[in-house]
Order: structure tokens, then sequence, then C-alpha cells
């Protein structure tokens, strides 16, 4: 079986694995109410009534759903957290889907946003949260709606708002929209600019909201792609999701894969049965490289995380190996770079990503991520000076301290890079930015030097005499 | 008198009653006026601190964190190309380069018509259907140079760009300022009721009934009206 495309569901391959999240997406009305049901839709919701709600806590936790927004921490644990007494509660949704490469908690609220809700329901009844926020990016317009009618569906039929399902559980979720900044998919950002504010994260600790969230409130902020998973595991048990995946990390993922490949699209896969290079080249994934090319490097986890080359290719698709290999699955979002590709030029489009999307709260971030950029582009422009690559790499250290291979450790390599990165501010954000800089440096070093030297040696721009560069 | 108009007004209603603090209702307001004017005016801006309980300064301060939001006068027709490395490696800067070039003006302008604005925009999670842009947040995937075409002379002459066959989800495109056409919508018999967090005392009630076999970490009872409560 290679699988398809699935015309209704852009970009989604019908791959013939085991389906937790996208098990709807090949039907064309798969946002109805009506599909829903007829397909299993509430089922998890129904049974999650018919226990006491520690019960349902407890069936979670079981289950290791690690969280899919990027950090990827047990959802069971983090709904641990809740100080006891200390009430309301809220649940907030985290559907501000911005890191770059990421594509899947678009196509679940559209596709499927009845099993979105049914998630955010379970959550609620799990833990006696009060009232959910479903925060949805700005940006996606047919998410909004498609998620608003499938409310006012549920609302009506009983599914959602007061007795539930005509028992005593209550609980209203509001539709929120965003209105554009990466900095929200942060979780206390996201609270921030539910609060009405600027979205800047909060100084931890508390390190998660569920301590002080929302309105000062204990708050499970979850990601969209995590609370999808949750009525299916609460209808099937945690055995049955154990039984998917690998020991650590249980279950399916969607991974978007984008770039430079024959068939890039959103896969639903098995966590660590897969690797890369299945992914790349399989017959019933993305069929191989684009003819005639061969793989330069990918990044493995969207943005945020250092990029791979070719022997990182036979890891599997799961976050602890993928981690110990200095890197991470973050969001699911993978993008596959050709030899035609130009190290220095996607280096500076993602740090100027960074450079962009910096909130300003934290001098490191706002000042060292468009330091950066600006350094980036003035390689890119012919104006680059030999001393560059390691003001680029100072720059770096001073928003996540390094060992880097610069002055004051001239024998280390950026192999002693730390991952994950040390923070000099609140949140990963800057530190982030440092990622495609390490990655390509380390490999592509000639590329840079290429840009800064004409080929006869002689730089294209001298440093000023007696100072450091860039001053 | 309110600044939004009647219809608006009973749905800037209806979002603050959604929310347990009335602050949290200034991003949807902005949203509500940029539909109303197609910009958030200094008058809007007014009228939703007094609605939200805010200052002016405040609503500004908070609105301009945010890409979507103008405070100025921008074109009909807000044309979003993404330059994200997954569109970059597929095209987008050129896309871009087209965009601008047939357009006559670069990203961050508007053209003299006012029915086009153009923006340089970081990823907008269409990566597997890159390159791709969006007109008034309606998707245009693995789009080139051609469908661009296609979209402007459509919107010239005031066809719907996706009768013509573009892919994604564009649907029927609104004018600039409307985003979700599709509003939630609770009737007051199905609300399970929003309270500020200060007047709340306690678990839900329901978390009792719904226990038979309740665990020690789950609270004693429902009504218990001391817990939690400022």
């Amino acid at each position: 079986m290679t699988g398809a495309y699935v015309p209704h569901a852009a970009g989604y391959v019908d791959n013939g694995g085991p389906k937790v999240v996208s098990s709807r997406f090949v039907h064309e009305d798969s946002y109805t109410l009506e599909r829903s049901l007829a397909t299993g839709g509430y089922e998890g919701l129904r049974a999650a009534l018919a226990r006491p709600p520690a019960d349902v806590h407890a069936e979670v936790r079981d289950a290791t759903l690690l969280g899919r927004g990027g950090a990827g921490f047990p959802a069971g644990v983090k709904w641990g957290f809740c100080p006891e007494g200390v009430w309301p509660r809220y649940l907030v949704v985290n559907g501000d889907e911005s890191e770059p490469g990421t594509y899947k908690d678009r196509l679940l609220m559209e596709r499927d946003p009845h099993q979105l809700i049914e998630g955010c329901l379970i959550t609620c009844y799990a833990l006696g949260l009060s009232q959910c926020f479903l925060y949805v990016r700005g940006e996606m317009a047919l998410g909004q709606e498609r998620i608003a009618a499938a409310l006012n569906e549920a609302y009506a039929a009983g599914y959602v708002g007061r007795n539930v399902l005509g028992t005593d559980f209550s609980v209203d979720v509001t539709l929120h929209w965003g209105a554009g900044a990466y900095i929200v998919g942060e979780e206390t950002a996201l609270i921030e600019s539910l609060e009405g504010n600027r979205g800047m994260p909060r100084l931890k600790p508390p390190y998660f909201p569920a301590a002080i969230g929302l309105y000062g409130q204990p708050t499970i902020v979850n990601n969209v792609e995590t609370l999808a998973n949750v009525p299916w595991i609460l209808a099937n048990g945690a055995e049955a999701y154990k039984r998917m995946g690998s020991e650590t990390s249980p279950g399916t993922r969607l991974f978007a894969v984008s770039g430079h490949v024959k068939r890039p699209g959103v896969y639903e896969v098995e966590q660590g049965v897969t690797t890369f290079r299945d992914l790349f080249y399989g017959d019933g994934f993305c069929q191989g490289i684009r003819d005639g090319h061969e793989l330069k490097m990918f990044i493995p986890g969207g943005g945020s995380a250092p990029w791979f080359f070719a022997e990182h290719l036979d890891l599997p698709l799961e976050a602890k190996e993928v981690g110990a290999a200095g890197s991470m699955l973050g969001s699911g979002a993978i993008v596959v770079m050709d030899e035609t590709t130009d190290a220095v030029k996607a280096c500076h489009r993602m740090v100027r990503f960074f450079a962009r999307e910096s909130c300003g709260k934290c001098s490191p971030c706002r000042e060292g991520t468009s330091w950066e950029e600006k350094i980036l582009a003035r390689i890119l422009d012919g104006h680059g000076r030999p001393s560059d690559i390691d003001l680029l790499l100072d720059v770096g250290d001073n928003i996540s301290p390094g060992p880097y291979p610069v002055a004051s450790h001239p024998d280390e390599g950026l192999d002693a890079v730390p991952f994950p990165p040390r923070q000099t501010t609140i949140c990963p954000l800057g530190p982030s930015s440092v990622a495609p800089i390490t990655s390509t440096i380390r490999r592509f070093r000639h590329e840079f030097e290429a840009k800064i030297t004409r080929g006869d040696g002689i730089p294209v721009s001298a440093a000023p005499s007696g100072g450091e560069a860039g001053s | 008198m309110s600044w939004f108009d009647a219809a608006r007004e009973r749905t800037a209603r209806d979002i603050l009653a959604r929310y347990p603090k009335p602050r949290s209702a200034v991003i949807p307001l902005l949203h509500l006026a940029q539909e109303q004017e197609g910009w958030v005016t200094p008058a809007a801006m007014a009228e939703i601190a007094e609605l939200t309980g805010t200052t002016p300064a405040e609503v500004l301060g908070t609105g301009s964190f945010y890409e979507m939001f103008k405070f100025h006068p921008v074109g009909t027709h807000l044309v979003n190309v993404c330059t994200n490395v997954s569109c970059q490696l597929l095209g987008g800067e050129e896309l871009l380069h087209h965009v601008e070039s047939t357009l006559g003006v670069k990203a961050g302008g508007t053209t003299d018509d006012g029915v086009f604005t153009v923006e340089d925009v970081e990823c907008v999670a269409a990566c597997t259907e890159a390159p791709c842009f969006t007109v008034n947040y309606r998707y245009f995937h693995r789009a080139d140079a051609g469908t661009f075409d296609e979209v402007v002379a459509d919107i010239r002459a005031g066809r719907s760009p996706i009768e013509r066959g573009a892919a994604g989800d564009a649907g029927d495109l609104p004018v600039h300022g409307t985003l979700g056409r599709v509003r939630q919508q609770v009737p007051d018999d199905r609300r399970a009721g929003v309270v500020p967090p200060e007047q709340v005392e306690g678990a839900p009630s329901w978390m009792a009934t719904m226990s038979p076999a309740a665990s020690p970490s789950v609270s004693p009872d429902g009504a218990d009206a001391g817990e939690g409560a400022s």
C-alpha cells in the first residue's frame, strides 16, 4: 500500500497505518456532528462519564500520552500538578500552531473539530475544570469557522454546556481567536494573551501554569494534537494505546514532511517504529528526495530544533532517541533540504523568524536575535567579515551559554554545544535561534567562508582595525 | 450610543458574556472592530476600553503586539506570502517578488486603488503545501505566479477565486477584517455558566455526584463554601 493524498484534507496522506487522530480525515464531511457520531464520535466521552473523574485521569496517565506541542511532557503527569483544593481550574487549548514547518493542528481543527472538543470535555471532567478556552491561531479562519460550527452543533445536541449527555457534568467550551504572534504558543504567553494582554511569557517559577495560570488559578495548557488523542484512549483503553508505538513513546504522531521530497505531506506514524529514512524514502511515505537530487540536511522537529544530516537517517521517530542524538522531534515538523539548498540562506531565514517573533521582554533575545539576523544578512549581501562566524557564535553564547568554539574556548568543537539549550531568557525562543546557526556552521562552515571571502581569499570586507567586528 | 453597529453590539455583548473577566475579550473585540471598519480606529479602541473596563492605551498596548491588527487603513484584500523555510525551499521568495512586481508595491505597501496590501509573513501552517499564500486568511496552496495572477484577475473582476479551482480551502473571499464567518452561539439554557474566579467556591458541584468512589485527590464536597474563595 503506497497511500494517497486525500483531496479535501490538503496535504494529508492516508498511508494505511494505524490511526488515532486522523481516522475521519478520509470523509469529506468529517467536521460535522453527523459524521463524527457515525464513526464513534463522543464514545470516549460516554466511557469517561461512566467512571469517576479520578479514574479517567489515571487512564490517560497510564497511556503515557506525551505532549505533542514541542516539549513532549506527559499530559497525564502535567494534569497532576494542580494544587489540591484550589478552585476554579481552567483548561486552555493551545491551537496557536506557528512553529516553522508545523502543519498538523490546523488539519485537526479544520477536519475533525468534534474529536478535539471531545478531548477537551474529557479533560475537564477528569480534573474538575470549570471552563475550557480553545485558543485558535488568528490566521486560521477556516479552523475558527469549523470549530464554531462544531461547538454550536455540540451545544444544541447536549454534548457541551449544561448537563452534558444528561448527567450532572456541566462545562462551557469557549472559542477564542488569537491575532498573530508566534510567542503566544509558549504556554504562559498564551495565558497572558487570553487575559487580554501582550503575549509575553511569564517569569518562572512556577514552571507549570497548573500551579498559577489563567487569572492566577490552576490551569492546564495542552496542545491540540495531545487532546485529540484523549477520546481514543478513553474509548479503547490505555493498554490498547500502548500497543502502538514504542514503550517510551506510545501511540502515533502526525508528522508534516515538507521541502525537497517527492511527496510532501502529513503522515500519521507509529512512534519509534518508523525511521527518518523510512519516512523520507518509503513508498507509503515521501517516496524519496526529488528526482536527481540528494539529501543535504533536514530539520527534525520544527524551527527550534538543531538540524540533522544523512548520518541521522536511521534514527527512529521517537523523542528519547532523537533527543539523545542532540535534537528534538518537537512539534512533528520535518523540513527536508537537498544539495541545492544554500545553508547560509536557509539559516538566515530561520534566524529572521526568531528575530521577528521575539516578544522583546528579555534583552539577550530581543537584541541577540536581531544581531544574528543582521550579521547573517550582511554575509548574504556580500559584506561579511572574517570575524563574523565567531561573532555569530559569540552572540549565540550570550543568549544560550555554550561552550562555543570561540576565543574563550578555542578547543571546543560545536559538538560540545549543549542540548537542550541553556537559557539566559525566560522562554526558549531566543535560545532556539542559535540552533540553525550552530547546525549550519558545524557542517557547512565552508559555505559561510566562501561568502565572506572571494575566490582569491581576499576578505569581502575587512574588520575595522583594532576593534570587534560588528560594533 | 455604541460605536459598534447594532448587530455587532449584540455580538460584543455575547463575547463579553463568555469570559470570567471582561479584559479577556479585548482581542476578540479588536477583531470585531476590524471586521466593521477593515482596521482598528481610535474610536473603536475607546469603545473596547469602555466595554472591557480598560483604557484606550491598554487596548492599543495589547493590540499593537499582534500582527493581524492594523491601526491604519489597509487594502480590502490582504495578500500574505509565506517565505519561511518550507516555502523558501520551493519558491516562496520568488513568489513574493512576483506579487510585489505585479501589484507594484513592496511588502507592507498598499496599492493606490486600496484593493491589495502585500505582506511577507512567517509560517502559516501549510508547509507540505508550499509555496503558499493567503488572501484575507484564506489559503492558496502549492501556488505559483500563475495561481496568483488568476486570483488577482478574479478579485479585480469581482469573481470568487475558488470558483476557478484554486487549490486550498479559500471559499468565498470576504473583505479584509472578516475572519471566521461562523461564530460561536450558546443558547442561554445550554450555558453551563461563566463565573468570575473570585466568586467560585470550591470544586464544581458535579465532582461529588459524578464520583461515587471519590479519590482523596478530589476535593470532598462541591458545596463546600470555604476553599478557593478569595
